[in-house]
């Protein structure tokens, strides 16, 4: 048995050999993430570009507001929220809904299964790059696939501008309904790209639904829609509201998806767009910081909400 | 018919309907990069609704250039370097953080073990400015090292965090029996705890690697010379400077494509295992 003057030194060796440890990892992670976002925090309360920086004025304690003036002043600011709202709530639910939907297909047991598996999650696994060229290649108004085809059957008279247009009519029985063009096509995109996140979530959670329940429910005479509807569903609830969660944290941080199809052109200017057009499009790095810093609020509400809405419905 | 049956035949054919639907829209971009890769400049320009190849012909044109004359030998080699460290640093501080974490008393323990993870509420386009302004200052911007010490900082949290819960799971018996025996603890992990992890630490590994070789933001914003940069970076730049030969950008998607998809399949039990771990606890 160690006596007490033993057991403090045992313990205080034990806490500098986990200091040690750690060290490196927090090294890293302090230097590279904690610090950004506090100088973000910083820069955005004072006035300044990105040729001040050179200076030493970065440290003066003149503090102002007139970032988050400009900021809000500006123009577009409404209509960036707004795209960026659409944009990552029905980006979120659309790939949420797409991975429901195809890990339902391949559950259960049936040849090549596991093929189909591997095919469905590619289009995550690839680089955002080789998936965003190829499919603007695909979009493309001159060379892609999709308008060549639809114009050489004849359901098309001119090529669609999918990534390039900010708006496009459809007639649908002498009715012109107007559809955000670039944006729909951005967050078919997001569906598209991030549903098999969603679909290997949902398929574990499936097989993790215990067989009784279904056959239990099938000596009562429910019908294959009824068990979907009473067991199926509710068994997958938390797992839903926890996938939507996560995919609208990464949707609404997002940068690579939109600024690789788009630029943020033609009405797909989302918040992370504006960051990088401040800070390196008017050079303005006092701006891109406060824009930062109301993303990042944005997303606070939205984690507050959610976590109230959770608690009720529990 | 009974109710049973009629909904068992009509969920068969929504079955069989739902399975072609998406494995055209997960396939049909592969399918179509790779054919396209394949096809010669006039096929682009004149026939650009042409779903096989024409008069069988596959013209590997589009590789040789984008290989010899667009740099990309350099950029392959460049990506290989910089996702094998990223993964090796990454193992190796994951290994010894979660180890401290799981297994040391200390103070601000569980401080250290879930603040790591707020990482996820901070968009990479608000850490890329800062970097850059600082990197810029000191003339480190335009470096392979800094990249991968980048790469680091990105994976290493979740990464700690995956070998935490799992080094959690591991009888603890076995290490007081290293101990005793009068085993170090760096004798211990590296004899008992990591031989005990080979799935947990592969499972991080193909992680850290999809991670490391598929990111753009960075490479894009931090590398300058054509001779460092990685294969995203190499793709965005000569998607920049072709504007017709799309059959070279898409040759160029495939080199970058072809290897990530490959590891992921061949080890693809413990890529999933890492991307449902690496996302959520337990």
């Amino acid at each position: 048995m160690l006596d007490r003057e033993q057991q403090r030194t045992f313990l205080e060796k034990e806490a500098r050999f986990a200091f040690w440890l750690l060290i490196p990892t927090f090294t890293v992670v302090a230097a590279l993430i904690v610090f950004p976002v506090v100088w973000n925090l910083w820069l955005s309360i004072k006035p300044v570009a990105l040729a001040d920086l050179r200076g030493g004025s970065l440290f003066n304690l003149n503090l102002t507001f007139d970032n988050f003036r400009k900021v809000f002043a500006d123009a577009e600011f409404f209509s960036i929220l707004k795209t960026t709202l659409i944009y990552t709530i029905v980006g979120s639910g659309l790939s949420v809904f797409l991975g429901l939907l195809s890990a339902l297909l391949v559950h259960g047991e049936f040849p090549g299964r596991s093929l189909f598996r591997g095919l469905f999650i590619s289009p995550y696994i690839a680089p955002v790059v080789a998936v965003t060229f190829t499919w603007s290649f695909i979009l493309d108004p001159q060379l892609g696939v999709v308008n060549w085809f639809a114009i050489s059957k004849g359901l098309l008279s001119q090529p669609i501008p999918f990534l390039s247009q900010r708006s496009w009519e459809l007639h649908l029985w002498g009715i012109a309904i107007r559809i955000p063009l670039a944006l729909t096509s951005v967050i078919l995109f997001e569906g598209w790209r991030y549903f098999p996140f969603a679909f290997l979530f949902i398929l574990a959670r499936l097989q993790g639904i215990p067989e009784e329940l279904y056959r239990a429910a099938a000596v009562d005479g429910a019908s294959p829609l009824q068990r979907f509807r009473h067991i199926t569903l509710p068994q997958l609830s938390p797992v839903l509201s926890v996938l939507f969660l996560f995919r609208f944290i990464w949707t609404i941080n997002k940068f690579d998806d939109i600024f690789l199809l788009t630029r943020g052109q033609a009405g797909t200017k989302v918040m992370t767009i504006k960051v990088y057009d401040y800070a390196f499009g008017e050079f303005n790095i006092g701006a891109s910081s406060a824009v930062a810093m109301v993303l990042f609020v944005v997303l606070t509400c939205f984690l507050f909400v959610y976590f109230r809405w959770m608690s009720k419905e529990e | 018919m009974s109710r049973e049956g009629v909904e068992r035949a009509i969920l068969r054919v929504l079955r069989v309907l739902g399975l072609f639907f998406f494995v055209f829209i997960a396939g049909f971009p592969f399918y179509w990069m790779i054919l396209s890769s394949f096809k010669s400049l006039q096929e682009i320009l004149l026939r650009p609704w042409d779903l096989g190849l024409g008069k069988g012909s596959i013209d590997f044109r589009a590789y040789y250039e984008v290989l010899f004359e667009h740099g990309f030998l350099q950029y392959i080699s460049n990506s290989v370097y910089v996702s094998i460290l990223t993964v090796l640093l990454t193992l190796t501080l994951a290994t010894l953080g979660g180890y401290a974490v799981t297994r040391l008393r200390f103070r601000g323990q569980a401080f250290m073990s879930y603040s790591i993870l707020i990482i996820y509420m901070f968009p990479a386009i608000v850490l890329v400015i800062p970097l850059y302004v600082i990197f810029s200052r000191v003339g480190l911007r335009d470096s392979v090292s800094v990249l991968i010490l980048v790469y680091l900082a990105q994976t290493l949290p979740v990464a700690l965090y995956m070998l935490r819960s799992y080094f959690q799971k591991l009888p603890v018996e076995i290490e007081y029996a290293g101990l005793t025996d009068g085993c170090s603890r760096l004798g211990v992990i590296w004899r008992i705890v990591l031989p005990l992890s080979a799935p947990a630490l592969a499972s991080v590994a193909l992680y850290t690697f999809m991670i490391a070789w598929n990111e753009f933001l960075f490479a894009f914003m931090f590398l300058d010379t054509p001779e460092k940069f990685t294969l995203s970076r190499g793709v965005v730049q000569l998607a920049g400077s072709v504007h017709l030969s799309k059959q070279l950008v898409m040759a160029a998607s495939v080199m970058v494509s072809i290897p990530i998809l490959l590891v992921f399949l061949l080890f693809e039990r413990y890529l999933v295992r890492g991307l449902t771990a690496g996302a959520m606890k337990g």
